[in-house]
């Protein structure tokens, strides 16, 4: 074979002599693949810890992946009844339960590595919507969410709500009680839903609640639909991801035309099997030395008891938050009809609100700056003080809400009583995210200003000199050009400017109350600012009295070359 | 049969820690504790030592002759079995004015206990001390409690006993270290608001089988550290600091090795 292959058009020399080399030309020649590994490997991809929060989401799904099939080669779907056979766990021993819930059982104790096999993919899917959410702060406080990227963060939101429907149908499949109360609950709220409620709920449970087929039928939305989805998702986010090439953050060097880093070949390479590896280690480690759901503590679902502690998984808990802040007392009867405001509002409107928000940030603030230029260089969340402030005061709503949702374990552990800790809640909800805001945005503020402050007087270096005339001065050190230029080059937006409510014939404008609006909006998000260091005040600053003779150097800050070690190249 | 080992080893942990509570606090007594029978035989002179007790420790709140004030109930009829537990788990005589009488470390050794047991019990019948025999987990059907346990007990205090919140600063308290007489005697006589569980609501076999199935929830969990038994909640904050901890902490090393 190897002799067809000298006799085309390449010279002898070039024919590969390992086994490894030899199956890589052999496909080479077929499908010339080798033109796109060169290109895919010469990619550049910058640096820094918080890149990775995404890739902890991605290997953490692949653990789900293979978990999860090992899972369904042994668990069994189906809502008929039988009396447990098992010996272990003896608390469970000729209890009458679900075949579902029967066969969770018989994984974690009579099918090897069963047990282990379920926690791991458990904690894999806590760990998976952790790095999701930290994954998607770290996107919105540096503002990678900006153009041309505002269609992938839409992308990353269907994930993270998949990510939670993913969550939602695993966490129902073991029939225990703790999923049959959230079936329960997630009944009362779509009923909850004028006019159509009830009939989605026979829709959605083939009958009145629990019925027969929910389990087979989150069966297949688990295993088969919401990971074709998701992973087609990610096919797309990661396809876009490499077309806009990845953002990086601000410093020497570093434009909105280049992209400063490793090549994917050997350095990046190299770090995302690390990478892979650690989060492999982790989530093992913790599927097997932590328990988690122990399903047969709950015993088999029956809709009469529910126990103290019960809630869902982390990433639900501030559905469960905000039905346990709602008074019970906002449910009326309308010519017959229940309208139960108190489970549509905190388990539809609250959590559409908070979607919302997240779905069309990007698109707001694209809207309020004017500004339709690409951004591939980071922002310093100080340097977008009201962004900041509302990611925060957003953080800090979903944790009250969540903090509600745990309002029981609360009360128990800090020895707090539980209408206090639920009446607080409730109006921290409301106050919290406004002072969250207000402080954060102060604090960003604050941090601009003191890089104002240092970038024209430099740092203080501790020395004082006393002059001839008897004058003290503290010598200041000047800023190196990194420093300096980290600290000048950013964006201070203005409240936008509108054309005029009438036109030059005094004829009234249309849209310009909308006009009006977005502008009232701008002025919220650019009223207050710090805006950067000009060269010409660098200049002055650095002119003015005789003392800057002490060493301080002038320079524009104008194009720097990147790091050392790093590789530069065009987007 | 690692499993089965270590349940032996964990079985003996509490009563072992049990004894050396009662060796602090009770002295030799302790070791020779009087068998529970024997307060239902309580002597005159037994009557006679718990009223001077009585009178000593619980008059000022129950009056001096248990019949009851403002401030506590009438003690007559509440049975030995109540005095039993409020003194042996440390309740009575109560100390803070809370939302809830606290357990604390008994301030009676055995043998008061029994005394003012038997004092109370001579004022109107009430539920006896339970034998041995009536708390002996072994002798119980853990599958079984753990039915009666889901449909009467998880409501308050969490499915495996872990303990849980009330209203207005009330707490059912964990149950993982109360002895199987406390158990038994709590859900006899039913301690401020928990609910009573008579023999007619729950025979005494079931109350045995629910004592064996929180026994059984002392051999720790087949899947390793329990975290407490809190369910979700504690496994979520644990996913972020262990599992999100160990990632970033990870990423920020291996970034730190590659520059
Ligand atoms: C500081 C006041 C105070 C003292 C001292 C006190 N008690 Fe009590 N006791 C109470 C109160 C109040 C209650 C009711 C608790 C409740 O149900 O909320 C109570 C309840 C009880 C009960 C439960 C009654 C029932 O209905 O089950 C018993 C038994 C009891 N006390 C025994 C004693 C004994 C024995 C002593 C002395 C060793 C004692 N108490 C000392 C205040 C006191
Ligand atoms: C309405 C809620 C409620 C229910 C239902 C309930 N309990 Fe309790 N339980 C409590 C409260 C509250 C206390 C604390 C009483 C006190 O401190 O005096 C308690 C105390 C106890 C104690 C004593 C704990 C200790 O630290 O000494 C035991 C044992 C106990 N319960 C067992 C049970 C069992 C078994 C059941 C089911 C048959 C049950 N409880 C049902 C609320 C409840
Ligand atoms: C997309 C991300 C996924 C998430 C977030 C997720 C989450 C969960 C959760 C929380 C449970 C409950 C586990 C328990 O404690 O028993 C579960 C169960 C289960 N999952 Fe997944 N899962 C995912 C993907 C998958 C995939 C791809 C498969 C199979 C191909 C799968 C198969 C199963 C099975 C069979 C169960 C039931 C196991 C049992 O009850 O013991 N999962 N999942």
């Amino acid at each position: 074979m190897s002799t067809t292959t000298t006799d085309t058009k390449r010279p002898a020399a070039a024919a590969p002599k390992t086994a490894a080399g030899k199956a890589a030309d052999y496909l080479d020649q077929r499908t010339s693949v080798g033109v796109a590994v060169k290109e895919f490997a010469r990619k550049i991809f910058p640096d820094h810890w918080s890149f990775m929060l995404g890739e902890f989401a991605l290997y953490s799904f692949v653990v789900l992946l293979i978990s999860g099939v090992f899972l369904a080669l042994f668990f069994q779907p189906s809502m008929a009844l039988v009396y447990y056979e098992g010996e272990n766990p003896a608390s469970m021993h000729g209890e009458l339960m679900s075949i579902a819930f029967a066969s969770t059982l018989d994984l974690s104790f009579e099918v090897r590595g069963g047990l282990l096999m379920r926690q791991i993919h458990h904690w894999a899917a806590l760990v998976f919507m952790a790095s999701i959410v930290t994954h998607m702060m770290r996107v919105f406080f540096t503002g990678a969410f900006r153009k041309p990227r505002e269609l992938n963060w839409l992308v990353g939101m269907l994930l993270m709500i998949l990510g939670l429907l993913a969550g939602f149908s695993g966490y129902s499949l073991p029939d225990d009680v703790l999923s049959g109360n959230g079936l329960r609950i997630t009944d009362g709220v779509v009923k909850s839903i004028p006019i159509i409620g009830s009939y989605m709920s026979y829709f959605i449970f083939g009958g009145e609640f629990p019925g027969e087929h929910i389990i087979a039928r989150l069966f297949t939305v688990h295993i088969l639909l919401v990971p074709a989805l998701i992973l087609a998702l990610i096919g797309l986010h990661l396809f876009l991801m490499v077309l806009h090439k990845h953002t990086q953050f601000p410093g020497g060097g570093r434009t909105d035309k280049n992209v400063v880093g490793y090549p994917l070949f050997p350095v990046y390479a190299a770090k995302m099997g690390g990478n892979f590896f650690l989060t492999f280690g982790v989530l093992a480690l913790m599927g097997a030395t932590m328990s988690i759901n122990n399903v047969w503590n709950y015993g088999p679902y029956d809709p009469s008891p529910v126990g103290a502690g019960a809630q869902p998984d982390w990433y639900m808990l501030f559905l469960e938050g905000s039905l346990r802040l709602m008074p019970g007392q906002t449910e009326y009867v309308i010519a017959g009809y229940t309208l139960s405001l108190n489970v549509l509002i905190p388990a539809v409107i609250i959590p559409g609100l908070l979607f919302t928000f997240l779905f069309v940030y990007p698109f707001v603030e694209a809207k309020v700056t004017g500004d339709t230029r690409e951004h591939h260089v980071l922002d310093r969340p100080r340097n977008v003080p009201v962004r900041t402030g509302l990611g925060v005061a957003f953080l800090t709503a979903f944790i009250i809400l969540a903090v509600a949702g745990s309002n029981d374990l609360v009360a128990t552990h800090f020895q707090m009583s539980l209408n206090a800790i639920t009446w607080a809640l409730r109006i921290l909800f409301f106050v919290g995210p406004v002072i969250a805001f207000w402080i954060t945005k102060r604090i960003c503020l604050g941090l601009q200003r003191k890089d104002r402050e240092l970038v024209l007087h430099g740092h203080e270096s501790g020395r004082i000199v006393r002059f001839a005339n008897g004058e003290y001065i503290e010598v200041h050190t000047p800023l190196d050009d990194q420093e300096r230029w980290l600290r000048v080059n950013y964006d201070a937006y203005k409240p936008l400017e509108i054309a005029p409510a009438t036109d030059a014939r005094g004829v009234k404008r249309k849209g310009y109350k909308a006009d009006k609006r977005w502008q009232r909006l701008s002025k919220f998000f650019f009223e207050d600012r710090v805006e950067p260091v000009t060269p010409s005040e660098l200049a002055a600053a650095h002119s003015h009295g005789e003392h800057d003779s002490l060493g301080s150097v002038h320079e524009q800050h104008d194009a720097l070359p990147a790091g050392a070690s790093s590789t530069e190249q065009e987007r | 049969m690692k499993a089965l080992a270590a349940r032996r080893h964990h079985r003996a942990a509490p009563v072992v820690l049990l004894l050396l509570a009662l060796l602090v606090t009770g002295g030799v007594y302790a070791v020779l504790a009087p068998s529970p029978a024997q307060a239902e035989t309580a002597s005159t002179a037994d009557i006679e030592t718990g009223k001077k007790l009585f009178q000593a420790n619980c008059a000022t709140c129950h009056g001096p002759n248990a019949e009851g004030t403002a401030e506590a109930p009438s003690l007559v009829g509440v049975g030995a079995a109540a005095v039993d537990f409020q003194v042996s788990t440390g309740r009575m005589p109560m100390q803070m004015n809370g939302p809830q009488a606290m357990a604390k470390p008994p301030q009676m050794d055995e043998e008061q206990t029994a005394a003012l047991a038997a004092y109370v019990a001579s004022l109107g019948a009430g539920p006896a001390i339970p034998t041995d025999e009536q708390v002996d987990p072994a002798l119980g059907d853990p599958a079984h409690g753990m039915a009666l346990f889901r449909t009467n007990c998880s409501m308050c205090h969490n499915a495996v006993g872990a303990g849980g919140a009330l209203s207005e600063g009330k707490w059912a308290p964990p149950l993982t270290d109360v002895s199987p007489r406390n158990i038994y005697q709590a859900m006899l006589t039913g301690p401020q608001s928990m609910p009573v569980f008579n023999d007619a609501n729950i025979t005494p076999e079931d109350k045995r089988d629910i004592i064996a199935f929180l026994d059984e929830q002392r051999d720790g969990s087949a899947g390793g550290i329990s975290l407490g038994s809190l369910g979700p909640v504690s496994e979520g904050l644990w996913a972020w600091v262990v599992g999100l901890g160990l990632l970033i902490a990870g990423a920020v090393w291996i970034g730190a090795k590659s520059s």
